[in-house]
């Protein structure tokens, strides 16, 4: 595991916004860190950087307990938290040069990072003068820099336009298959994490709500037959029940059960029109990845 | 060790576009300037060609030092204490200069060091502009006895006590910078301060040597107090003045600057995570 972390807890004042939150982020990996705006990202984020001390738990990163080897884990781990930090009297060029200088990079890297980023042809134009988008994508650099092993990115899409978010994602696939780095990138937006993340991480009021492979979230998303029926529900409930359908949900003139077959599909839909109830309409429906984000921190919510 | 020198290079590398940095440079060289061309184009009568050397420098440096020491010192340490920091606050970048491979203690301390640093080659070039240009007029007017007397080694005690003196409103400044983003608040403390200091060194309070704002202009007395001895002599006697560097205002300067630096990591390290 890149990331190991181990009953992690942190209190503002008498706000306990970490719950005994335990990641693991295996190597290679991008790790959609994932929670509604309040959750605790940002505040675990921060202690995975060492800015606030956990107070409780154990952070290890890379195999290596934190604390006691920070600069040794800081160098090989690039960050951008919340909005990139960019120094606004100075170019994209120079903002790369001092951080270059800080770690001691060569300075080629900073033509390197421009390009890759695009931004090579407004490199001298002061940062200030940046775009929202271009700002972001300086930060990207300015994290990527020293080619660290391991990413961690704060709501990185912030900002972006549609294009960006996309070469955003398109950046951190390549930078996860092609030179198998592990990246950890919060957002509150599943839709997004969805479509380049392989491992999840739900927090929802500091608590870890769901961890796993994007394929085990996917699993909890079970497809369910929708049956659409003119009315008397409670009868047909009490028919279905009776020849071994369960129930999994009902609301106006519409009953949910678990989806088995297309034959088990037909079988209820015979079933229903021989003892005379009307269906409309008889489907199979999943829900959608918003919807069960909801469901998994709505259940932390109750 | 390695991680205090990077940074300080990235200070340097970071402020040299700015106004503070620039400050440092362009107040030495307005304000001596401006009294360089004052005398060099001024027409003296025979009383001022007849003074000896000695009383030549300790007014043309007195005149100088009366500016910087008494006015603009303290507000010059004003704003670069708020330049230096506001950097970070403008750019939010306190937790990104925290997340570097480099012990934070370093990281700060090469902050606050950058700004003395800054305040040191301001106070030095004033030195040194000092010393060139009285000597320029020794020899563009050489009816005034500027050669006659070398002043290097008093201007170099007197602005040495003027830089030390400066340490503790420094570091007050540099932690109320730290605290707030805006220069309002640091600004109008530190005038409070300065009225304050300006009032209790007017009234001779005795307990004056405690409050930092004062510290400068009782740097400002010495030179005072080392004119009115030179108007007492007769002409031609030219004593050596010595300058007491280590007077008790001093040593609560350097007492006020150690334990704010040491107070001023914890509050860094707070603002870090906020």
């Amino acid at each position: 595991m890149v990331i190991n972390t181990e009953g992690l807890s942190f209190t503002f004042g008498n706000q306990q916004v970490v719950k005994s939150v335990s990641l693991r982020v295996p190597a290679g990996s991008i790790y959609g860190f994932l929670g509604p705006n309040g959750a605790g990202k940002t505040t675990t984020i921060k202690l995975l950087l060492n800015l606030l001390r956990p107070e409780s738990g154990s952070i290890h990163i890379f195999d290596q307990e934190l604390q006691a080897n920070r600069e040794a884990i800081l160098g090989q781990t690039g960050s951008l938290i919340e909005q990139p930090a960019i120094y606004a009297h100075m170019t994209g060029r120079e903002n790369l040069k001092n951080r270059a200088m800080l770690l001691q990079v060569p300075t080629i890297r900073v033509n390197e990072m421009l390009a890759l980023v695009q931004l090579t042809a407004a490199a001298d134009k002061k940062a200030g003068r940046y775009s929202l988008g271009m700002k972001q994508r300086l930060g990207i650099a300015l994290a990527l820099l020293s080619n660290p092993k391991l990413l961690i990115l704060d709501e990185p899409t912030n900002g972006l336009d549609p294009n960006g978010i996309i070469e955003m994602r398109e950046l951190l696939i390549k930078l996860a298959r092609d030179h198998g780095k592990t990246v950890f990138i919060s957002s509150h937006m599943l839709a997004e994490i969805n479509k380049m993340a392989t491992h999840v991480g739900i927090i929802h009021q500091g608590k870890m709500m769901f961890q796993g492979s994007i394929e085990e979230l996917e699993a909890l998303n079970q497809p369910r037959v929708q049956i659409e029926l003119a009315g008397k529900t409670d009868e047909a409930t009490a028919l279905l029940n009776a020849n071994g359908y369960n129930i999994a949900d009902a609301k106006t003139n519409n009953l949910f059960i678990a989806y088995q077959s297309k034959e088990q599909m037909g079988q209820i839909n015979a079933l229903l029109n021989q003892n005379g109830f009307i269906v409309y309409s008889i489907t199979k429906v999943q829900k959608d990845l918003e919807t069960l984000f909801l469901a998994i921190t709505q259940k932390a919510g109750a | 060790m390695k991680g205090f020198i990077l940074s300080l290079r990235s200070e340097f590398y970071k402020s040299r576009k700015t106004l503070g940095f620039w400050g440092s440079i362009v107040l030495p060289l307005l304000i001596v300037g401006l009294v360089f061309i004052g005398y060099a184009t001024h027409k003296f009568d025979a009383n001022t060609t007849k003074m000896p050397g000695m009383m030549l420098w300790l007014g043309y440096v007195a005149i100088v030092t009366a500016i910087m020491g008494n006015l603009l010192l303290p507000f010059y340490v004003i704003f670069i204490a708020y330049s230096v920091n506001s950097i970070e606050h403008k750019a939010d970048t306190w937790k990104t200069l925290f997340t570097l491979p480099i012990a934070k203690w370093w990281v700060y301390a090469a902050k606050y060091f950058y700004t003395l640093f800054l305040l040191f080659t301001c106070l030095f070039l004033f030195y040194g502009l000092l010393i060139c240009t009285g000597n320029l007029l020794g020899i563009l007017k050489p009816e005034l006895h500027f050669a006659d007397y070398s002043v290097a080694a008093y201007l170099g005690q007197l602005y040495l006590k003027l830089f030390l003196a400066s340490l503790g409103i420094l570091s007050i400044q540099f932690l109320l910078s730290l605290l707030w983003g805006d220069f309002l608040k640091p600004m109008g403390i530190g005038f409070l301060g300065l009225i304050a200091g300006w009032i209790t060194l007017g009234v001779k309070w005795q307990y004056v040597y405690l409050i930092p704002y004062a510290h400068p202009n009782m740097v400002w007395a010495n030179l005072q107090a080392a004119t009115k001895t030179v108007k007492s002599k007769t002409i031609g006697a030219m004593p050596n003045f010595t300058i007491e560097i280590f007077t008790r205002e001093v040593w609560v300067s350097l007492v006020f600057a150690a334990v704010i630096f040491v107070a001023g990591f914890f509050i860094v390290q707070r603002k870090s995570v906020k």
